[in-house]
């Protein structure tokens, strides 16, 4: 149940940097923050209770208790792509500020709607 | 006021949906429908003790090679993004690192490397595999980048072995369509023994490319930033 709130927490956080905030810096780590929530959130969906990892290690584990694999799977994945699109944003940011000399969004005219 | 309505309105869409899902999913209890058949028949069908493995390489090994590409397209975007403008100088670092930190990167470097060789080489054995190892050894490099300011890795040897692993993965899911059972990513090789470091088929040999491709596209997109950060000393 932990994992739920946390995953939440981590969402709301995200979710308050990349709507509140205007520094773009700040936005791009409320993106990664938001990241983490949604791969912790579906991680702690395959939990169950006193699970074990799904991995025949050794001879004698019961497989009715093994967790679900497919959310790990997804999760795996997931990270990587979230390194490499982290890269990318800032990337975009670095041309950015270039540019404009800014990392405010609110002073960024093009962006303004 | 406009942007305030949308934002409400992304707001209570996303709440709804969470509340929705929180409904729909108690925590800890048992809700697999799919895994469960992974996990009953992933052994016999694929070889890996790893079950992970054999959902990500083997049941959807397809997906496994879109997210590659994606990483792909996502490394070349970096490369393309911050190489638009401007020529590249020789990388300007303010305080030069000190002795210890040269001397510990050297001794600490081939255990890196050692270390993420060995998690995408137990990849189907053990919690790892390709992404992770490749990720561990492409933080190596950053060590190496850090700890000597004229350090530069060869972007066309990266660009060779990140084809060649590409190439790897692409010709053993053709490979399948040849065999028989005509499927992409069919798992041809033998099983070998359960549980020992050869076994599974191509799914190690999968991980493997996977692995290069990784270090080598975490190692180039490192390269692009690190140079375009510290190449223009002279402009604010």
């Amino acid at each position: 149940m932990i994992y739920y709130i946390g995953s939440l927490l981590l969402i709301a956080v995200g979710l308050y940097a990349v709507l509140v905030k205007s520094n773009l810096i700040k936005i791009i780590i409320g993106l990664n923050f938001i990241s983490s929530g949604v791969n912790l959130l579906i991680i702690s969906v395959g939990y169950i209770n006193n699970g074990t990892a799904p991995i025949f290690s050794r001879l004698g584990l019961n497989p009715n208790t093994m967790v679900d694999p497919i959310p790990q799977a997804l999760t795996l994945t997931a990270i990587v792509i979230d390194a490499s699109e982290l890269a990318l944003a800032v990337a975009f940011v670095v041309l950015l500020y270039r540019h404009y000399k800014t990392l405010d969004i609110k002073k960024i005219r093009s962006l303004k709607w | 006021m406009i942007r305030k309505v949308v934002y409400s309105i992304f707001l209570a869409i996303i709440v709804l949906s969470l509340v929705l899902f929180f409904a729909a999913f108690p925590f800890g209890k048992n809700k697999m429908t799919v895994g469960k058949y992974y996990i009953d028949h992933g052994v016999q069908q694929t070889g890996a003790a790893n079950i992970v493995t054999s959902v990500v390489l083997d049941y959807r090994g397809f997906d496994t090679l879109g997210e590659v590409s994606v990483l792909f397209a996502a490394a070349a975007g970096v490369g393309v993004l911050l190489h638009m403008i401007g020529e590249r100088r020789e990388r300007k670092v303010k305080v030069p690192p000190n002795f210890v930190v040269r001397v510990g990167s050297r001794i600490v470097f081939p255990f890196i490397l050692l270390f993420g060789v060995y998690i995408f080489v137990h990849g189907h054995l053990t919690p790892g595999g390709g992404f992770q190892g490749g990720s561990i050894i492409a933080s190596g490099f950053l060590l190496l980048y850090l700890a000597y300011p004229n350090y530069k890795l060869k972007r066309g040897g990266l660009a060779a072995i990140e084809g060649l692993a590409g190439l790897t993965f692409v010709t053993l899911g053709l490979y399948g369509l040849l065999t028989p059972k005509v499927s992409f990513l069919y798992n041809f090789l033998p099983m070998g023994v359960f549980n020992t470091l050869v076994s599974a088929g191509i799914l190690p040999i999968i991980y493997v490319a996977i692995g290069f491709k990784v270090a080598s596209e975490f190692a180039g997109i490192i390269d692009d930033m690190i140079c375009d950060v510290m190449c223009r000393g002279g402009e604010k």
